[in-house]
């Protein structure tokens, strides 16, 4: 968010979407706004509703009631008017194929009126500022699905929409390709344009984005900044204990007793079998800062990349854990039960206690990581960890 | 800084960014269609071509040679060959592209986010499918007499043929829209041949309708044929002295069916495109 005071170039007031023979909603009364110059990350599980408000922001899906604006147009009374102000990357490749490349940007720019002289030259900036100057004129069928990508941000650009929305803009790209998508997106916002984004790549997105809506059965579940989302559901880190148990060990009880050491703000059994050792591979070591754009990799299953600044597991090395942690024979963690704790206060004044009192109970720990809640870790916790 | 923030707030402000004028974006969307119809004219000439050509040979020089067929039987043929080729071209340079790009490649939707009102769209591959099916009954007038030999030439039929044959291929391009966008694409493929071959065979191109009368029953059938009316307008144009429907019965049947051929297509479109 870089201005204060200007009105909102998205906003969307109790819409509500129901498919026709659906008995649910599929959009349930959602509302939100975009600041200019904002990102907007829109998160939520498949089906949760995502796909169903961007269309309908995008004009391509009528909403069955509620309002929302686009740059100061309303889009379900004037979806004419409220296309000149957005441009959409969708997820799938919908480049024209008839067309060469080039071609795309200028047909995109005259269905938008920019005129011819202005599109060309636009044209030639876009291709050049996305790599693609030197293959401009090739079929569009001999583009990788980087470049496909590239072009279809690129084409969105071309006439200068207010509010941008991209649907998993980086999905299945090299880390070359992200880096460059993150930080075009990043000079868009410096130009006041609104993105709107949606991903599941979070972690990746969670130092790109200034707030993050997350939504599921068509309603929002929690709108806030990255930072204060991780902090205020997840607590301030996670320590994920593999114990063996005695020959009369009963997790339930050792959970409970856990529950009640000070600092546990909640304690729970992981499913076994173990997540792979690369499980938050930056426990320690890792950025302290949030994932900037376009840092490559995928992310591990539960993120340990992406902390937001100022919640960097670098900080807990400083305190002498190093050591203890992700030292342990894998083979010997997958034999335990593995626990995961949520923690209100630092890892390192915890451990001393929380050793007593496993050893109280012949509990041996055989494993200990620590590391930072994730936006992940935050949508898992509000959507579940059921399959869609 | 307040200077700075003075600067940078009119930048900013969510005034609605004008919008082009409704013609320009479609003269747009126009130039784009027109654009791939030229880098596809010679699909198009074999479309065209090869099927009306084919039949013009085997039921002039070859049935005719035989004598199974009379000479002026081309002469016959032809002008129901201009109508055909007019309304398929039309159809089927709309539909299948079409499907295409509403199942497959999904690059319509570069266009369905132009800011004109989607039936617009519509109408503009309406009018693209109208030049293709021009473009091919322009064309196969001469290749058709080149192939027999001699056609039909009356200068004075040429507005009313021509009137007729745009009004076939306008038909042709709605019922290829409208098939396209409202039929699940994997019925598309036996659906048009279930419409289309019934509207080829039925629909007087290969004998004049009056002279059905001696089989009552099916000249009421080819009435149900818009194709009717398009063959024999264009006949009536170019032979005068053979029996043929009234030119201003053709027009206002051909006149009416368009109007609502562009309805559905345009309705069909639309449903398609927004949900």
């Amino acid at each position: 968010m870089t201005s204060r005071g200007t009105p909102p170039t998205v906003e969307v007031d109790q819409l509500v979407k129901r498919y026709p023979k659906s008995e649910v909603n599929a959009v349930d009364g959602l509302s939100f706004t975009v600041e200019p110059g904002e990102i907007f990350g829109l998160f939520g599980p498949n089906g949760a509703g995502k796909s169903t408000t961007i269309g309908i922001l995008t004009t391509r899906i009528r909403a069955t009631s509620g309002r929302a604006v686009i740059g100061g147009v309303d889009v379900l009374r004037d979806p004419v008017g409220a296309r000149a102000q957005l441009a959409v990357v969708p997820q799938h490749n919908n480049l024209d194929r008839s067309l060469t490349p080039r071609q795309n940007l200028l047909y995109h720019a005259a269905y938008h009126g920019v005129g011819r002289r202005e599109r060309e030259s636009r044209a030639d900036d876009l291709l050049e500022r996305f790599g693609l100057a030197d293959r401009a004129d090739k079929r569009i069928e001999a583009y990788s699905g980087g470049m496909a990508q590239r072009l279809m941000i690129a084409r969105a650009l071309i006439h200068e929409p207010a509010v941008l929305f991209l649907d998993e803009p980086t999905n299945g790209l090299d880390p070359q390709t992200r880096l460059l998508i993150w930080n075009r997106i990043h000079q868009m916002r410096d130009r006041g344009v609104s993105i709107v984004l949606t991903t599941h790549q979070m972690n990746d997105a969670a130092g790109l984005v200034d707030r993050v809506g997350v939504v599921d059965h068509g309603r929002l579940l929690t709108l806030d900044t990255p930072t204060n989302l991780v902090r205020s559901l997840a607590g301030r880190s996670i320590l994920d204990l593999t114990v063996a148990l005695g020959p009369q060990g009963d997790v339930d009880a050792l959970l409970t007793a856990l529950r009640e050491v000070s600092g546990v703000r909640k304690a729970e059994q992981l499913a076994a079998p173990a997540l792979p050792a690369a499980r938050r591979p930056g426990g320690f070591g890792a950025n302290g800062r949030a994932m900037g754009p376009g840092r490559g990799g995928p992310p591990g299953p539960g993120g340990g990349r992406g902390l937001p600044p100022g919640l960097g597991a670098g900080r807990l090395a400083a305190l002498g854990l190093g050591a203890a942690v992700g030292t342990l024979p894998s083979a010997r963690a997958r034999a335990g039960t593995r626990i995961r704790l949520h923690l209100a206060t630092d890892p390192a004044a915890l451990l001393g206690p929380i050793l007593t009192l496993l050893s109280d109970r012949s509990a041996n720990l055989t494993d200990v990581r620590v590391s930072e809640p994730s936006l992940e870790d935050v949508f898992i916790e509000l959507t579940g960890r059921g399959l869609r | 800084m307040t200077v700075v923030d003075a600067t940078a707030a009119p930048a900013r402000t969510t005034v609605a960014r004008p919008r082009p004028s409704t013609a320009t974006v479609f003269l747009a969307v126009l130039r784009r269609d027109l654009l791939v119809t030229g880098k596809e004219l010679w699909v198009i000439l074999v479309q065209v071509g090869l099927t009306p050509l084919f039949m013009l040979f085997v039921f002039d020089t070859i049935l005719g040679a035989q004598g199974v067929v009379g000479r002026s039987f081309a002469d016959l043929f032809l002008p129901g060959i201009i109508a055909l080729a007019a309304f398929t071209t039309a159809l089927q340079s709309v539909a299948l592209p079409l499907v295409k790009e509403f199942g497959f490649t999904m690059e319509i939707e570069d266009r369905l986010m132009a800011p004109i009102p989607t039936g617009l769209v519509a109408v503009g591959k309406l009018v693209i499918a109208t030049i293709r099916g021009l473009l091919a009954a322009v064309l196969i007038y001469p290749l058709g007499a080149l192939v027999v030999g001699s056609a039909p030439w009356r200068p004075e039929g040429l507005p009313q043929a021509l009137l007729v044959v745009l009004l076939g291929a306008w038909i042709g391009g709605g019922l290829g829209i409208t098939l396209a966008t409202i039929l699940p694409i994997q019925r598309i493929n036996i659906t048009l041949s279930l419409v289309v071959t019934p509207i080829i065979w039925t629909g007087c191109i290969h004998y004049p309708w009056p002279r059905l009368s001696t089989i009552p029953w099916y000249q009421i059938v080819t009435l149900f044929n818009p194709m009717t009316y398009v063959s024999e307008g264009v006949r009536g144009a170019l032979l005068p002295t053979v029996p043929h429907i009234s030119p201003w019965a053709c027009l206002a049947v051909l006149t009416a069916v368009a109007a609502i051929t562009t309805a559905t297509a345009v309705r069909g479109f639309t449903r398609r495109a927004i949900q």
